[in-house]
C-alpha cells in the first residue's frame, strides 16, 4: 500500500446470517439441529474506497443503508465475509463516547479505564490526564463518582478523553452534537484543530452540514452499496435528493384528475435561463404551463417544500391575478420572487390550481407528494458583503 | 498461542488488564472494609458449617493433621476456583458493551476476571495463615512450592474459562450446565474429605481430577506432608503427569476454540 493511504477497502462485502430459529440453548440445539434455516442478509456489498493520509473523510448514508456494519468493520469489531480491509497507522473507533464508563467509579478513575480501553496505555492515559480534565472542565469532580455527573459533564469527559486518545486515524460516528453550546463551539474548535494538525478523520453522520464544513471527501453509501464518492457538496445534494425520494414512497394521496385544467410543467428560472442553483441575492422565477379546455375562474400557487417535506411557503395569485381566468388551449403563467426572501438549503417547487369560489377545491397539483417529480432549487450564500443561512441586508450609517 | 502471548504483554493491552482487574477491584471492595468482609463471608462461613459437621457430627477430618486449616485451604482454593471460571463464563457476554462497541483483544477481558478472581485468592490466603499460626501448623520450606501448583489452577481457570466464555456466548444455558458441574466437583474433589478414605477402587480415578492433584499437593507442600497427593497414590511422578495432562489439554483446547471464535462475538453477542 502506497505511503500516502491511511486505510484501504477492497471489495468487501459483509453479509449476515439471520436464522429463522434462533438456537440460543444447547437444548433448542439438540432438538432442532436437523433444520438449518436461515437467511443472508448483504448488509454491505463490494465496497471500495481509499482515505488518504491527512484526509476529512465523510461517511454518509441513510439508517439501514449498511453505514454502522461499514464502520464497524472499519473500526476491527466486524469481521468482512469477503474482500480485504488495510489500516495504515493506529486508529480509534468512537463508535459510541463512554465506552465502559462506570458510574460507580470516580471521573478519575473513569478516565483511565475508557482510555485504557481506547487501546492507551497506563503511562499515556498519565500524560494527557491534565488535557482531558481541562479541556471537559471538571478539574473540580475528578473524585465524584461518575453517578454525581449530570448527562452533560459525562458526555464532556468522554468526549474529551476520545479527542485526547492521540492515534493515527480518528473513526467518528455522530458524536458532534455534544454537551451545551459553549462546548459544542469548542467541540467544532477541535475538530477545525484535528483538520488543521493533518490526523486522518473518517467522520459518518447524518449532518450534511458538518459534511460540508469538515469534510474533503465523503462516500455516499446506500443500499449496501457505495452510491458516490465525491465532493462533500455533491454528496450532500444526492444525500437530499435521496431522503425526498423516501418521502415520496410515504406519499400517498393521488393526483387529482380533472378534465378542465391540467399542469403541464414547471420550470425555475435564473435571468430566464433555466436553473437550479441560486445565490441567495439572485430573483427566482417560475413558469406554470398548463393546458385549459374550458375556460373557469381559477387561482394558482406556487410553494417551497423543503427537501424533507416540510412547506415553507407559498403565494397564490388571488391577489396579483384577481379573477383570473385563463383562455382554452395552452397557458403559461409566470411568477416572480425577489432575492432574499428563502433562506440556504435545498427545495422542491411546486404549484397547484384550484377553483376560485369557496370553498376551493383541489384542480390540479404538482407535488412530490403526489407522486411528481418537480424542480428542485438550491440556494446557496455567495456574496462578499453578508453571510450565513439568509439573504440578510441592511445599511451601514458612520 | 505464543503469539497471542506477545500481544498479551503489549503495553496496551497490560494496561487494558490492569485498568479491568483495578476497576473491578475498585467496584467490589468500595474503598470500604465491608466490602472486603462480605467477600470473604461466604467461605468462611461454609467453612464454619462444615468444621463443625465434619469434626463433631461425622468425624472424617478427625484424623488429618491440622484439619482446620486444610478444610479451610481447600475451601479457598475451590473459592478461587468457582468464582474464576463462573466469572470467566460470563467475561464475554457480560461485557458485551465492549465487545459490540470496542476492538480490544478479547482474551485481555479473560485475563482479567481471572486475574480478579486470583486477587481475591491472595487476600483469602491472608486468612488461612492466620489459621495456620493459630492452630500451630509449622512452617516448612515446601511451602515454596504452593505458587506453583496454585498456577497450575490459574491456568486451569483460564482455560475453563476460555471454554466456558466462548461456549456461553452460542447456548445460553451452559450456566446451567457448569453449575450442575460444579456441584459434582465439590463432592468428586477431596475437599472435606481425606483422600485416604476413598475406597482402593475408586482411589486412582479420583485422584487424577486435576482439582484433587492441585488441592492435595498445596495442602501437602503447606499444611502437611501426611495430606496424600496423586503422586503418592500412583507411586510415581507419572501419576502427577496425567492431571497436568489434562489441564493442559483442556487449556490448549479452550483457547483454541476461542481464538477460531472471538473475531465473530461482536455479531453473536
Amino acid at each position: 500500500m502506497a505511503d500516502d493511504i491511511a486505510l484501504s477497502v477492497k471489495h468487501l462485502s459483509k453479509d449476515f446470517i439471520l436464522p429463522h430459529e434462533r438456537k440460543n440453548t444447547l437444548k433448542e440445539w439438540a432438538i432442532h439441529f436437523h433444520k438449518p434455516s436461515f437467511e443472508k442478509l448483504h448488509a454491505l456489498h463490494d465496497i471500495d474506497f481509499e482515505v488518504k493520509r491527512g484526509e476529512f473523510f465523510g461517511i454518509v448514508g441513510r439508517n439501514g443503508s449498511g453505514k454502522s456494519t461499514l464502520l464497524k468493520i472499519i473500526g476491527g469489531i466486524y469481521q468482512p465475509t469477503k474482500g480485504e480491509l488495510t489500516v495504515n497507522g493506529t486508529l480509534t473507533p468512537f463508535i459510541e463516547l463512554g465506552i465502559g464508563f462506570n458510574p460507580e467509579l470516580t471521573g478519575r478513575e473513569n478516565i483511565f479505564l475508557n482510555g485504557a480501553i481506547l487501546g492507551l496505555t497506563h503511562k499515556e492515559i498519565k500524560n494527557i490526564y491534565n488535557e482531558v480534565v481541562a479541556f471537559a472542565e471538571l478539574e473540580k469532580f475528578m473524585d465524584q463518582k461518575l453517578k454525581n455527573y449530570s448527562s452533560g459533564m459525562q458526555v464532556r469527559l468522554a468526549f474529551s478523553i476520545a479527542i485526547q486518545a492521540h492515534n493515527d486515524i480518528l473513526l467518528i460516528d455522530e458524536v458532534l452534537a455534544v454537551g451545551d453550546s459553549a462546548f459544542q463551539r469548542k467541540c467544532f474548535n477541535v475538530f477545525k484543530d484535528i483538520k488543521r494538525s493533518g490526523r486522518t478523520v473518517i467522520f459518518v453522520t447524518h449532518d450534511m452540514g458538518a459534511v460540508q464544513e469538515y469534510c474533503d471527501r465523503a462516500l455516499m453509501i446506500q443500499d449496501s452499496e457505495v452510491l458516490m464518492i465525491g465532493k462533500p457538496r455533491e454528496i450532500a445534494l444526492k444525500y437530499e435528493i435521496a431522503n425526498a425520494g423516501f418521502a415520496k414512497e410515504v406519499g400517498t394521496e393521488g393526483r387529482p384528475i380533472d378534465p378542465n385544467i391540467h399542469l403541464e410543467r414547471i420550470k425555475v428560472l435564473l435571468n430566464d435561463k433555466p436553473a437550479d442553483t441560486f445565490a441567495l441575492d439572485e430573483d427566482i422565477t417560475v413558469t406554470v404551463e398548463f393546458t385549459v379546455n374550458q375556460p373557469t375562474e381559477v387561482q394558482f400557487n406556487v410553494s417551497f417544500v423543503k427537501s424533507d417535506g416540510t412547506f415553507l411557503a407559498g403565494l397564490n395569485t388571488t391577489d396579483s391575478l384577481k379573477n383570473y381566468k385563463p383562455a382554452a388551449g395552452k397557458q403559461t403563467l409566470t411568477c416572480k420572487f425577489k432575492s432574499g426572501q428563502i433562506p440556504k438549503g435545498a427545495y422542491f417547487v411546486n404549484a397547484a390550481v384550484y377553483t376560485y369560489d369557496k370553498p376551493i377545491v383541489l384542480i390540479d397539483i404538482l407535488d412530490i407528494n403526489y407522486g411528481v417529480e418537480t424542480p428542485r432549487i438550491t440556494m446557496l450564500e455567495s456574496s462578499l458583503i453578508q453571510s450565513g443561512e439568509f439573504y440578510i441586508q441592511g445599511q451601514w450609517t458612520k | 498461542m505464543i503469539n497471542a502471548l506477545k500481544r498479551g504483554f503489549k503495553p496496551s493491552n497490560r494496561s487494558l488488564i490492569r485498568e479491568l482487574v483495578v476497576s473491578d477491584f475498585k467496584l467490589r471492595y468500595q474503598g470500604s472494609v465491608l466490602g472486603y468482609i462480605w467477600s470473604l463471608l461466604r467461605p468462611l462461613l461454609l467453612f464454619g458449617v462444615l468444621y463443625v459437621v465434619f469434626t463433631h457430627v461425622i468425624r472424617v477430618g478427625g484424623k488429618v493433621p491440622h484439619y482446620p486449616s486444610y478444610l479451610l485451604l481447600g475451601l479457598v482454593l475451590w473459592t478461587f476456583f468457582v468464582e474464576a471460571t463462573s466469572s470467566g463464563m460470563n467475561a464475554i457476554t457480560g461485557r458485551g458493551d465492549l465487545v459490540r462497541k470496542v476492538s480490544i483483544p478479547k482474551y485481555t477481558l479473560i485475563l482479567s476476571t481471572t486475574l480478579s478472581a486470583l486477587v481475591n485468592l491472595c487476600l483469602n490466603m491472608v486468612i488461612v495463615f492466620i489459621f495456620m499460626i493459630i492452630g500451630h501448623v509449622p512452617f516448612r520450606i515446601t511451602m515454596v512450592l504452593a505458587p506453583v501448583y496454585i498456577g497450575e489452577l490459574v491456568v486451569f481457570c483460564l482455560g475453563i474459562s476460555f471454554l466456558l466464555s466462548t461456549l456461553f456466548v452460542k447456548f445460553k444455558d451452559i450456566s446451567h450446565i457448569w453449575d450442575v458441574v460444579l456441584q459434582t466437583l465439590f463432592y468428586a474433589s477431596p475437599l472435606i474429605y481425606s483422600l485416604a478414605i476413598v475406597p482402593k477402587k475408586l482411589i486412582k480415578f479420583a485422584s487424577i481430577n486435576p482439582l484433587a492433584q492441585i488441592l492435595q499437593d498445596v495442602r501437602s507442600v503447606m499444611i502437611t506432608p501426611q495430606a496424600l497427593t496423586t503422586k503418592e497414590v500412583f507411586h510415581s511422578q507419572l501419576g502427577r503427569i496425567v492431571p497436568m495432562l489434562i489441564v493442559l489439554i483442556i487449556t490448549i483446547f479452550g483457547f483454541w476454540i476461542f481464538r477460531r471464535n472471538s473475531k465473530n462475538f461482536a455479531e453473536e453477542i
